[in-house]
């Protein structure tokens, strides 16, 4: 009966007495959900362009964030960091087309998918032995205070991450609908055999979108990273990611982002309202239980097409 | 394959003077079937019926709407308004399993093979339902396992003989040019010794011999085992030498239902669809 | 020449549908089982059986399990290491909770019982598929794991966290389970249990629920149109794979470790179980124990590959050099053989038959 009522009345009963803070608590998921978009945001790219499942996003990030406080540890100013990284996600991008992703040019999904998880463990062995595994600091100036917004308290920092989520958002779309490449992008994301018998070099754009995803690894590894600290852990701020994919949808930007928000917000109240009742450390398997039984009622996501099926 | 048991049973009045099966009453009926993917209409306003043992065609310009017919037939789409009634009792929405298990197989307009699977293999699928041993009796190949393993192999052997796929019944299909994969689809739907079979154009893409070759076959199951056939072809020579009926479609609309000369005379259809090829 | 079907003419389809038509095949497996029951236990040492032998075949297990699911029912799933859980937690319930009940049964009964959770985790397969449903799965293998570490009573309220197995004999005496069990007894007994698992598998993918779960790998709208079900087809696959992942799990904490926490059975087991799955073939049985023996031997391998070298590096470095060399790997075995050791081993074959005159 305790967990009957810690379940289903108690926590309610908090959330009526004090609304302000029930305000409060759903702010910071939006805002921490948000980081989880900026890692889902990679992934989805790459889904779009080459339908390649990429776990390494993940090891991405870690590796941009790693080399990125490797930089500023060795005494190099931020911005040259910033653009010895980019330098670095660049060639990892070339080097990931030319050694594993071309090689494996038409094979199936889970081959590929596979050899993602290789990559995976290839980036956290090889960041490491370069950087050492010691946990870095890694500070660019973000403050962690909090801001009061109309009696309800903000974090500063969560506030800059979801402006910077939002404008590589804005430059993505732009990127995506407005350029000649990006034109090239969508036509590859959606048959790679039509793509090439039109003369879109299928090469190049997968760099390019690899490229892109570094990129936005970097972002996310920077903004993790100066949150918590750079250290292997970071590998695993994927794994919080993929619910987020199947809530939004493989393909999706806007999914990416809005499904980093319904995660985010949900994982944070319910472990505010709900651990006491089933006890701590939901959070492993929260933000999955939550996206599965989305899927049930809704298995092309949220924002993907009802899917027609043919025969 | 024999046919004496079906003979011995029925008597010699049930068949022709060919030895075909004499066809009789309706057993399915279409009803004012209208379906439509969000806004875009497929069917309208359909009805047709179906006469035991009897092969009829369905024609009809690309986009006509004559697969969504038989998706409908076998349970695959929904339709929005109409009902479809098998052997007198009208059929409730339905999964494309609950088709099957009532006698409906069907071959595709895309091949839709087992393509990882042996041609036997792909075959002995068809018979899938009717074999019942439990998962221990399978795990350790005990007694009933075994014994319907080798019967229902016997059976598809009989299938693959009559399709003259002996030689390559151990290879992937995958591999199969593509009018054996035909003949292993037709063989897979045979399998399931069905009432009603459902072709959807099963000589597209092939050449005369092939096509030669496949309307043998599909005379012959319809002769040996009284199979009654809809299936749906372009090629107007064999439709109007191998069908009994015709029904036409155009724009998701029937325009006419009749024997092949019936057909051949109608104006709407020599308007719509035949006139451009004459 | 040595190697080919010519002459070895079939009478009865019978006599075609066994596993091993080709007398060559059965004089093989022959000679290997002869040597794993005969010279293996008597050569081996205690470090070769507990480093190598019992884990391998310990991941055998697991692998056909998830071959059954992925490589022939076509449902990608990264549980296997939650499923595995079960199977050790479960065995470790029964075998407490009725000291009296023999290992055998406690072992199968674990697999039963993981079979009723992956059934359980596998009810969404229904409606989503592909790397959506992959990524669903990730829920079993993190909720089951945080269940056992959470809940003290899978572990009957031991402060650790960790449950040792009970020391369990068959045949009265003999040792199998336990500190004390000798490790010849351990290897003996899971290679029979190995036997026994490994044929019911090969039975029941070349009968027709084999039949069935291939149907709805290669293309599952057309399998429902010929009739089979694909809801019971699915949960069916999810619950006999999660049958042996979970004997797989209850052989791990009884038989390889001895004593195991929630922890070892982390997101990495499920990778490693996949990469055996994929290395050796999809939807092969024999390719399953060929994916095992390469996983299993390749970190001994690295591991001991600097000491036999002289070379001398520092202990953490090693162990991220093995995850680069374990990456590059994967991916460059992925690229020379994307269809696994098992397609090697059929090519083998193949120029077996002409071998040594390929003219």
């Amino acid at each position: 009966m305790d967990f009957l009522y810690n379940f289903f009345i108690s926590p309610f009963v908090q959330i009526a007495d004090s609304p302000l803070f029930f305000v409060e608590v759903l702010t910071g998921g939006l805002l921490s959900g948000v980081m989880y978009s900026l890692v889902a945001l990679g992934f989805v790219l790459i889904f779009k362009a080459s339908g390649v499942f990429n776990f390494a996003q993940g090891a991405m990030v870690l590796f941009a964030a790693l080399f990125f406080a490797g930089f500023i540890d060795k005494g190099v100013p931020w911005w040259g960091s910033l653009i010895l990284t980019i330098g670095v996600m660049v060639l990892l991008a070339m080097t990931i087309e030319r050694v594993v992703l071309r090689p494996l040019v038409n094979q199936p999904h889970i081959i590929l998918f596979m050899a993602t998880i290789g990559v995976t463990y290839f980036l956290d062995g090889f960041g490491q032995t370069v950087w050492g595994s010691s946990v870095r600091v890694l500070d660019i100036g973000l403050p962690q205070t909090p801001l009061e917004i109309g009696g309800v308290l903000v974090n500063k920092f969560d506030i800059i991450a979801a402006v910077v989520a939002g404008s590589l958002v804005a430059v993505l779309a732009v990127f995506f609908q407005k350029t000649r490449v990006g034109r090239a992008l969508r036509a590859v994301a959606d048959d790679h055999q039509a793509a090439l018998s039109v003369g879109i070099p299928l090469k190049t754009i997968w760099a390019i979108v690899w490229t892109v995803a570094g990129l936005v690894g970097l972002v996310a590894g920077v903004m993790w990273g100066s949150k918590l600290g750079v250290q292997f852990s970071l590998a695993m701020v994927a794994l919080k990611a993929l619910p987020v994919l199947i809530l939004g949808g493989f393909t999706s930007v806007p999914g990416a982002i809005i499904g980093g928000l319904i995660i985010g917000a949900g994982e944070k109240v319910a472990e505010v309202y709900w651990a006491d009742a089933i006890g701590g450390g939901i959070e492993d398997w929260f933000a999955y239980m939550l996206a599965l039984v989305f899927l049930l009622f809704r298995p092309q996501g949220l924002f993907g097409d009802k899917i027609i099926e043919r025969v | 394959m024999s046919s004496t048991a079906v003979s011995a049973a029925s008597g010699s009045d049930a068949f022709t003077a060919d030895g075909r099966h004499k066809i009789g009453g309706v057993i399915l009926s279409v009803q004012n079937i209208s379906l439509s993917f969000g806004g875009v209409r497929a069917l309208t306003n359909i009805s047709f019926d179906v006469r035991q043992h009897e092969i009829l065609a369905i024609i009809g310009p690309n986009g006509a709407g004559k697969s969504s017919m038989l998706n409908v037939i076998n349970g695959f789409y929904h339709p929005q308004e109409g009902k479809v009634i098998h052997k007198g009792q009208e059929r409730k929405r339905m999964r494309p399993f609950m088709a099957a298990r009532a006698g409906i197989a069907r071959t595709f307009q895309n091949i839709a093979l087992f393509k990882g699977m042996s041609a036997l293999d792909n075959i002995m699928t068809g018979r899938n339902t009717m074999m019942k041993s439990g998962v221990l009796a399978q795990a350790f190949y005990l007694g009933r396992a075994r014994k319907e393993e080798t019967e229902h192999r016997e059976f598809c052997e009989k299938i693959i003989d009559f399709l003259e796929i002996e030689a390559v019944r151990k290879t992937p299909v995958g591999r199969l040019p593509y009018g054996l994969q035909k003949r292993v689809e037709l063989g897979r739907a045979l399998a399931a010794q069905p009432e009603i079979l459902l072709l959807d154009e099963p000589m597209a893409g092939m050449n005369l011999e092939e096509k030669e070759d496949m309307c043998r076959f599909i005379l012959d199951v319809n002769k040996e085992f009284g199979t009654t056939i809809v299936l749906i072809e372009h090629d107007m020579g064999v439709v109007m030498d191998i069908s009994d009926r015709v029904v036409v479609l155009d724009y998701g609309r029937k325009l006419a239902d009749g024997t092949p000369d019936e057909v051949r005379a109608n104006q709407d259809v020599i308007d719509a669809y035949l006139g451009g090829g004459h | 020449m040595l190697y080919r079907e010519a002459g070895q003419f079939k009478t009865s389809y019978a006599a075609d549908q066994q596993i091993f038509p080709i007398l060559q095949d059965r004089v093989g497996i022959a000679v290997i089982a002869a040597i794993a029951l005969g010279v293996l236990p008597l050569v081996a040492t205690e470090y070769l059986t507990t480093t190598i032998l019992i884990p391998f075949l310990v991941m055998s297990i697991a692998a056909i399990g998830l071959n059954i699911l992925t490589g022939y029912a076509g449902q990608l799933s990264l549980g296997t290491g939650g499923f595995m859980a079960t199977g050790a937690f479960a065995a470790y319930k029964l075998s407490t909770a009725f000291p009296d009940l023999n290992i055998v049964f406690v072992f199968l009964g674990s697999g039963v019982i993981t079979a009723f959770v992956g059934v359980l985790f596998g009810i969404p397969s229904l409606r989503i598929k592909g790397f959506y449903l992959a990524v669903a799965t990730l829920a079993a293998q993190f909720f089951l794991l945080w269940l056992f570490n959470k809940v003290p009573w899978f572990t009957n309220y031991s402060s650790s966290g960790v449950i040792s197995a009970p020391p369990r004999a068959i045949f009265g005496d003999i040792m199998v389970t336990g500190s004390s069990a000798h490790y010849t007894a351990k290897y003996l007994f899971l290679l029979v249990f190995v036997g026994f698992l490994a044929l019911a598998a090969k039975n029941l993918t070349r009968c027709h629920l084999g039949r069935a779960w291939m149907a709805i790998r290669d293309m599952d709208i057309a399998a429902e149109i010929i009739g089979i079900k694909p809801l019971q087809t699915k949960l069916s696959a999810f619950a006999i794979s999660s049958f042996y992942c979970g004997i797989a799990g209850a052989a791990w904490a009884f038989i390889y470790t001895g004593s195991v926490e929630p922890l070892a059975f982390s997101i990495e087991i499920s990778f490693k179980v996949l990469f055996m799955v994929i290395i050796g073939g999809l939807g092969s049985i024999l390719g399953s124990f060929l994916g095992a023996g390469f996983m299993v031997l390749l970190p001994v391998i690295l591991t001991n590959a600097p000491h036999i070298l002289g070379l001398n590096i520092p202990v953490d470095m090693i162990s991220h050099l093995e995850y680069m060399i374990f990456g590059a790997l994967i991916i460059f075995f992925l690229i020379v053989e994307p269809h696994g050791l098992a397609r090697l081993w059929q090519i083998g074959k193949e120029k077996l038959r002409l071998w040594p005159f390929p003219y």
